[in-house]
């Protein structure tokens, strides 16, 4: 699905990430974790082409991200469904138009079908018709949750999805985000929250990503 | 993706902003009017020009004034002369009858046209091509001394011109107004572009492609230059048609307006106005979408 190749990242100072080699394989399920700065959300963006890697190369559903055009990159967005840590919404539109707009987006406004189950899920039917301004930040987080999975992704990366939800959200969202692992799809979640990796783990095959001193590396089995 | 197909979302995705967007209608509302007067204008000075250059009728006259016992010999030679110019339809010979039909208006209806010393006049029309003036003038005066040929054009010409140029300049004025229109929403799409990073940025996010952003933007100002320009356009053909009827004595300026099926011709402006907003928006918000990564 997504492959990184001796990737380093750099956003103008000294290297923040450096000789990333990484294959995220479809039906796989990954945890990242790191220090605060140590640039995990770095690294989900050069997953979905935000970003692009100073050295080495990251390579999406096959294609370089280099190769790509702009329409390029749009086209593979739509394959993946991302969760911003500073959820970003069109703050003019009600939080249900948010969640259907990347469907708005690929020209299929009419698949809505799954918005109400979806917004049911993450505990938004009522709120439907707020703006996203309106929203506290654990509302927000699983609306962008919600926009994230509304086109079926094959691939969903979420960073600090449950950052600011209590244990028991956390947990229905987590649930949501297996039950898609088992339907196939590939999971990144950036989370520092190791009560839900300790859960994750007893429902899953989920591996464990860490970064740190700039580099990625497969922690142990001991959490 | 159809361009048509009905997303009502994804009219909406851009913010809206009431004071930018008055702005826009208004500009394209008081462009829409300035081209209805251009084209009024357009359409009366060309409606002059034609008249001019049919009444013209591609005719001149021959005068012949000689003493009495030659008038009969010039008025032959003249006609000889006539008959064997190229560019020359028919001459006709005036009786006496048709000469003082024509001087009636002046001298009324009892003139004694026989005891008058009036010249004989002679009739002349042209075919398609015309007749080289200078040369007819130059056999005219070697054959039949007394033959004076009188041509119209001479000083109608200019006065065709100048009603067709000021057609040109109308019409030329109706370019300037589209091209001011397209630079003028040129600049409003910009500024709508560049208040908008943020929902662009959101929009490219979720896999929006550049046409998908530009469409929003597109139909917003074709919309409101269209709505626009309607208003300017049904305002201004309010004062067009409330301008003083057109005498028959053919004044320039009572004759400014519309005629018949030229009343048509103004309810294009608002399509084109809108047409130009598209073109203009499309163009602006794809090249600033292309700088924008
Ligand atoms: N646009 C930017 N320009 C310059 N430096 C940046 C930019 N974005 C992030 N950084 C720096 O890169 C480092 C890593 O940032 P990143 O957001 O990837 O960290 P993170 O691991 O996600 O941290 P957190 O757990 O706090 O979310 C930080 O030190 C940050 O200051
Ligand atoms: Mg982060």
């Amino acid at each position: 699905m997504i492959e990184l190749q001796n990737v380093a990242y750099s956003y103008g100072g000294g290297e923040l990430l450096s000789d990333m080699t990484l294959t995220l394989a479809a039906g796989s399920f990954y945890f990242l974790t790191g220090p605060s700065g140590a640039g995990k959300s770095t690294f989900l963006k050069l997953c979905y082409m935000e970003l692009i890697a100073s050295a080495g190369s990251v390579s999406v559903f096959g294609q370089d991200v280099r190769d790509l055009d702009r329409d390029g990159v749009a086209l593979n967005r739509r394959r993946i469904g991302v969760v911003h840590q500073d959820c970003q919404f069109l703050e003019h539109l009600p939080i249900a138009e948010n969640i259907s707009l990347p469907l708005s987006a690929a020209g299929r406004a009419g698949d809505a079908q799954n918005l109400d189950e979806l917004m049911a899920w993450v505990g938004l039917r009522d709120k439907a018709h707020r703006l996203p301004a309106e929203l506290s930040g654990g509302e927000r987080q699983r609306a962008a949750l919600a926009r994230a999975l509304i086109m079926s992704p094959d691939v969903v990366l979420a960073d600090e999805p449950t950052g600011n939800v209590d244990w028991e959200m956390s947990q229905r969202l987590l649930t949501l985000l297996i039950e898609l692992n088992r339907m196939g799809k590939t999971i990144v979640i950036a989370t520092h929250d190791l009560n839900l990796i300790r859960m994750a783990k007893n429902q899953v095959n989920a591996r464990v990503l860490r970064i740190a001193d700039r580099r990625l590396q497969l922690a142990g089995a001991g959490l | 993706m159809s361009w048509f197909q009905s997303d009502s979302q994804a009219d909406r995705i851009v913010p809206p902003s009431g004071f930018t967007a008055n702005l826009t209608t208004f500009a394209a509302a008081a462009m829409a009017f300035l081209a209805v007067f251009a084209l009024a204008l357009s359409f009366a000075t060309g409606r002059l020009a034609d008249r001019w250059s049919a009444e013209l009728a591609r005719s001149s006259t021959v005068r012949i004034s000689a003493p009495e016992g030659q008038i009969a010999a010039q008025t032959q030679a003249a006609l000889n002369v006539l008959n064997t110019t190229p560019g020359v339809a028919s001459a006709t010979v005036l009786g006496p009858e048709e000469q003082r039909a024509l001087l009636a208006p002046w001298f009324g209806p009892d003139l004694p046209i026989d005891t008058l010393p009036l010249p004989q006049l002679i009739d002349v029309i042209e075919d398609g091509d015309g007749f080289d003036v200078d040369g007819l003038r130059l056999r005219l005066s070697a054959e039949a001394p007394g033959a004076v040929l009188d041509d119209h054009t001479r000083w109608r010409r200019p006065l065709i011109k100048a009603a067709s140029r000021l057609r040109m300049l109308g019409f030329f004025s109706i370019l300037l107004i589209g091209l001011t229109t397209a630079a003028m929403i040129t600049l409003a799409a910009n500024a709508a572009l560049a208040a908008n990073a943020q929902v662009i940025r959101v929009l490219r996010l979720v896999g929006a492609q550049d046409l998908y952003i530009a469409r929003a933007f597109i139909r917003r100002f074709a919309q409101r230059a269209g709505v626009g320009a309607l208003a300017g356009v049904v305002l201004a053909m309010i004062g067009v048609a409330l301008l003083p009827e057109a005498s028959t004595a053919g004044g320039f300026l009572t004759g400014l307006g519309f005629q018949g099926f030229e009343w048509i011709w103004p309810l294009f402006i608002p399509i084109l106005a809108a047409g130009v907003a598209y073109w203009a928006t499309r163009y602006a918000a794809l090249r600033t979408l292309r700088g924008l990564t």
